[in-house]
């Protein structure tokens, strides 16, 4: 009797778990078809080398809002990655397990959750007025790391924590220092758990719009320094259907954000794949 | 310090001493007043009920509870004389010197290769040839060269379970340690390899000086010099009750709590 509803749970849960992962995937395959199938035919060599005409027009390519986002990523990457691990390593590794680093740690979890909107206006208020960065990439970058820090720092240090004890142990045991036991062991082996922090913050650096709008402002000229605003894909996407007609030029340039995306993480797995056996010393 | 004859050897017979050792976790007490002298270049085997302190008193030769937030030590334990809790000695170079070997197997999640090179490396051996030299070297000391040489590049996940104990061994062996320390090496392994690693344990005999904690009567008995047997006191800190070699102590025991215990009446 028992065994018989033990198997009917397992059952109903197997379906449960099936459904989700089937619903996931069509709704993954649906979006993207529906925007890939919606935008690709618009994308031509033309709308790639062309900047945006501006104005309620929506006429020209997006160049410069993609050079714009990729510059953005890149600065906020520089900045996010490193900064990123080492609070992790610090809150994960050396630490004391003390009132203090439990309110460091609160207060990363509760900055985490506040919405985009309100570090775009700390962001206007320090980089872009005090610091007097103006509306700029660098604004805008600036504001993306602390932005993302939060989610770069806890998923960092979950990583890091996943890494079993007795490896730790082991190298220890053996003579190394704490600095080259994190270095050589902990890190190389919580590489696929930061490859997933990294992703995550891309994804959403690309996805932010107004925190953007208040920092970067949305200048559709070509930046050529840090220090000029810009308008990023996602922003472009975001004027293109609201302010203009050109339904047909957002769709594309959704079609050519979302093949950005999935090539920067193709290329982030990569790296890490690479980093990884370097630090093994496998290559 | 008394020199002796053992394993065809002079030896020290205080290479390790503790004395007066108390250890604590925070407020409760692990270790009540240890005095011990430990032999080099002979195995000694620590047996007792669990929860008597075995580990903790491992672990502190090698200074891993130096980890463990609020463990105190009071007392010394001496290696070659010197005392390893002295504010001068640094902790890297004695675990260098006094390597150790965990109840689970446990390779780094990589190569069977960078597994043995791994801590000469960081020891600052850097040439390929050098270190193909000690993985060899190391892993054939293990006995474990002749199963693994043609594929030392795969990972040591791959292993069997009495292959990684080996592997670890290795390891140990690669940075060149005096002291071997093994917390219960073969409790995770079956008969077979457990033999494997007994043997191979009679040979580092030799040239190592060896402690094993192992729950284990015969093989404490198959394979150790000496034994010491330690116990819970009321207060349930760990002491020595008795200790000697280990053919008089299965034998003849002079305590009857030692009897009881290894005649499998107690613990
Ligand atoms: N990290 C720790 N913090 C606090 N108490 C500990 C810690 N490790 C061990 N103890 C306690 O110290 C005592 C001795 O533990 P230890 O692990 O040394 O025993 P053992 O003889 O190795 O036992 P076993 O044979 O089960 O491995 C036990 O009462 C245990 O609960
Ligand atoms: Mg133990």
């Amino acid at each position: 009797m028992l065994n018989v509803s033990a198997k009917q749970t397992q059952k109903l849960a197997m379906a449960g778990i099936w459904g989700g992962g089937v619903i996931t995937l069509l709704l993954l395959i649906v979006i993207i078809g529906y925007v890939l199938l919606q935008g690709l035919p618009g994308i031509n060599w033309e709308f790639l080398t062309t900047n945006p005409k501006g104005g309620l027009s929506g006429e020209g390519g997006i160049l410069s809002t993609v050079v714009s986002t990729l510059y953005l990523i890149g600065i906020t990457l520089v900045l996010l990655v490193p900064i990123g691990i080492g609070s992790a390593v610090y809150l994960s590794e050396y630490a004391p397990n003390n009132r203090l680093t439990r309110i460091i740690r609160y207060g990363i979890e509760t900055l985490a959750g506040i919405p985009s909107i309100i570090f775009g206006l700390f962001g206007y208020a320090l980089f872009v007025t005090v610091l007097s960065f103006n509306f700029s990439i660098l604004s805008g970058a600036l504001t993306l790391v602390c932005l993302l820090l939060p989610t770069m720092i806890t998923t960092t240090e979950e990583a890091l924590k996943a890494v079993s004890y007795s490896y730790r142990e082991a190298a220890l045991a053996l003579g190394t220092t704490k600095w080259q036991m994190i270095s050589r062991i902990v890190l190389p082996s919580a590489i696929p758990g930061i490859v997933t922090a990294v992703i995550l913050c891309i994804g959403r650096a690309i996805g932010e719009t107004a925190c953007l709008y208040v920092t970067m402002g949305g200048s559709a000229a070509m930046p050529s320094s840090l220090l000029e605003g810009g308008r990023t894909l996602s922003l472009h996407v975001f004027y293109l259907a609201m302010e203009t007609n050109a339904m047909d030029k957002a769709m594309a340039t959704a079609a050519v954000l979302i093949i950005i995306i999935i090539l920067i993480n193709a290329l982030t797995n990569l790296l890490a794949g690479r980093f990884q056996k370097r630090l093994k010393g496998i290559s | 310090m008394t020199e002796y004859n053992l394993n065809g050897q002079t030896c020290r017979g205080d290479k390790i001493k503790a004395k007066n050792l108390n250890f604590y976790y925070g407020s409760f007490q692990a270790l009540r007043d240890i005095n011990l002298d430990i032999p080099g270049c002979a195995i000694t085997a620590i047996i007792g009920p669990s929860g008597c302190g075995k580990s903790s008193f491992l672990r502190l030769l090698n200074r891993m509870n130096d980890l463990i937030y609020g463990s105190r030590i009071e007392g010394t334990i001496e290696l070659d004389g010197k005392n390893i809790f002295d504010k001068e000695v640094d902790v890297v170079d004695l675990r260098k010197n006094v390597g150790m070997v965990f109840q689970k197997p446990n390779p780094f999640p990589i190569s069977i290769f960078d597994n043995i090179a791994f801590g000469p490396k960081q020891h600052g051996k850097k040439s390929k040839i050098e270190l193909e030299e000690i993985v060899e070297n190391s892993l054939k000391k293990a006995a474990l060269w002749d199963e693994v040489k043609d594929k030392l590049g795969q990972s040591a996940l791959a292993l069997s379970g009495g292959q990684q104990q080996r592997l670890c061994i290795a390891r140990v062996l690669s940075v060149e340690p005096q002291v071997i320390l093994m917390d219960e090496p073969c409790s995770a392994l079956d008969p077979m390899a457990t033999l494997k690693i007994e043997d191979l344990m009679r040979t580092l005999a030799k040239n190592y000086t060896i402690i094993i904690v192992t729950h284990n009567m015969q093989q404490a008995a198959r394979v150790s010099d000496t034994t010491a047997f330690f116990m819970m006191e009321p207060d349930r800190a760990g002491s020595l009750v008795e200790y000697g070699l280990t053919s008089e102590i299965f034998t003849n025991p002079k305590d009857k709590r030692t009897e009881d215990y290894i005649t499998g009446r107690f613990g």
